[in-house]
């Protein structure tokens, strides 16, 4: 006698996806690009890396974190930036937050020379490295003023796939992007529970409560909220297609910096002094939105 | 923090470079390039210290087995021996490729 098993379409669907999640930031970078595109600016091999942390007795790594690559994408010239959340929480120092700054205005140059260089970035990011405070903020503040520069010629998509998620200085980076892309898994804050637990006492928010913590700025959550464009599997195929959808869109009607109105609008339907449910923002949002 | 290095006596074999892991928590980062002399040379910079003994047990296996002309920097962040074997392992099977 034989069986035939019948595999249920979720199951296959899980055998032959690619975790996106689980790989390194140069391998993300190198799976946004097209195929066989990718050629990384100051890698490793350049050995250009924090000269700060080894000063606090902190190992730092040769790229600090942050890998650039230069490829196309759909054929397009395209700058791919990726943080590497697992190296200091993706924090932003000098030379990963410079390395970002630079790629972004090259790639402005490229524009305004004639040739529409695509950026897409893979941000995984506690925020500013503290270690590196101050020079950290002013680079953070450099690669806003480039993103803001760069948009206007080309789409630059922010892609948050997790775990790490993408908080502080980098969260803001992302809300001037042109298009947000997330996963469940991600997680998109200005402020991490960590911290928001740290500062306001646990009775505030208990950064332990995994799903109480999702529904706050977990990718779901952001992108039925307004606050992200499209929500994705953790699939590197998947991922790959939603950016090339995007560049593909062109320009958004509205940048989400745009629209500030809309969002203090939006806090004032809040009333802090109430304890407000995921479902219960998800319908203010809605009844808000045209 | 601290930072140790190594020598070892290596072949004329002369690999192609290439770059492992990662300064996470619990993993390690190893640059492989060839070097100019037949000797393997191995820095290693971690954030624990007092385990100068460990490194070079670790060190000493792997070498028995591995005679390429090398430069190892190794960037630490509290890796186990086990982890350590296994990347050395990947960086060279990476520079054969």
């Amino acid at each position: 006698m034989t069986t035939t098993v019948q595999l249920s379409e979720d199951v296959l669907a899980l055998s032959t996806r690619r975790s996106y999640i689980e790989m390194n930031a140069r391998a993300r970078a190198a799976q946004l690009l097209d195929a066989g595109a990718f050629r990384e600016l100051l890698g490793p091999f350049d050995r250009v890396e924090s000269p700060w942390l080894p000063m606090q007795g902190i190992v730092p790594q040769w790229d600090d974190g942050c890998v650039v690559a230069k490829g196309t994408i759909d054929g397009v010239p395209a700058v791919a930036i990726a943080l590497e959340g697992k190296f200091q929480g993706g924090s932003i120092g000098e030379v990963c937050g410079m390395k970002m700054a630079i790629a972004l205005a090259l790639a402005r140059q490229d524009c305004e020379r004639g040739i529409p260089t695509r950026a897409v970035l893979s941000l995984e990011s506690g925020g500013v490295r503290l270690q590196e405070a101050n020079i950290g903020e002013l680079v953070i503040a450099e690669i806003y003023a480039e993103l803001i520069a760069l948009r206007k010629y080309v789409p630059v998509i922010v892609v948050i796939a997790g775990m790490t998620g993408c908080f502080g200085g980098m969260s803001l980076a992302a809300g001037l992007a042109s298009y947000v892309v997330m996963t469940r898994q991600a997680r998109l804050s200005m402020n991490g529970p960590e911290v928001i637990e740290q500062e306001a006492g646990i009775e505030e928010l208990d950064a332990r409560d995994r799903p109480l913590i999702w529904s706050i700025c977990g990718g779901a959550q952001r992108h039925a909220t307004g606050l992200a464009d499209m929500l994705v599997e953790d699939d590197v195929a998947e991922i790959a297609h939603a950016v090339r959808t995007l560049f593909k869109r062109g320009q958004p009607a509205r940048l989400r910096s745009d629209a500030h109105d809309l969002y203090i609008e939006r806090l004032g339907r809040l009333d802090p002094a109430q304890e407000w449910t995921a479902d219960q923002i998800r319908a203010v949002c809605k009844e808000q939105m045209p | 923090m601290e930072k140790l290095s190594f020598e070892y006596p290596a072949s004329d074999e002369k690999p192609k470079r290439a770059h492992v892991g990662v300064v996470g928590s619990g993993d390690l980062e190893i640059l492989l390039e060839p070097s100019q002399d037949a000797k393997a040379h191995v820095t290693v910079q971690t954030s624990v210290s007092g385990f100068a003994e460990t490194w070079k047990a670790v060190l000493d296996r792997f070498f028995a087995n591995y005679q390429g002309a090398t430069i190892f920097d190794i960037r630490d962040c509290g890796a186990t021996p086990g982890t350590v074997a296994m990347r050395l392992q990947q960086a060279v099977e990476v520079s054969r490729q």
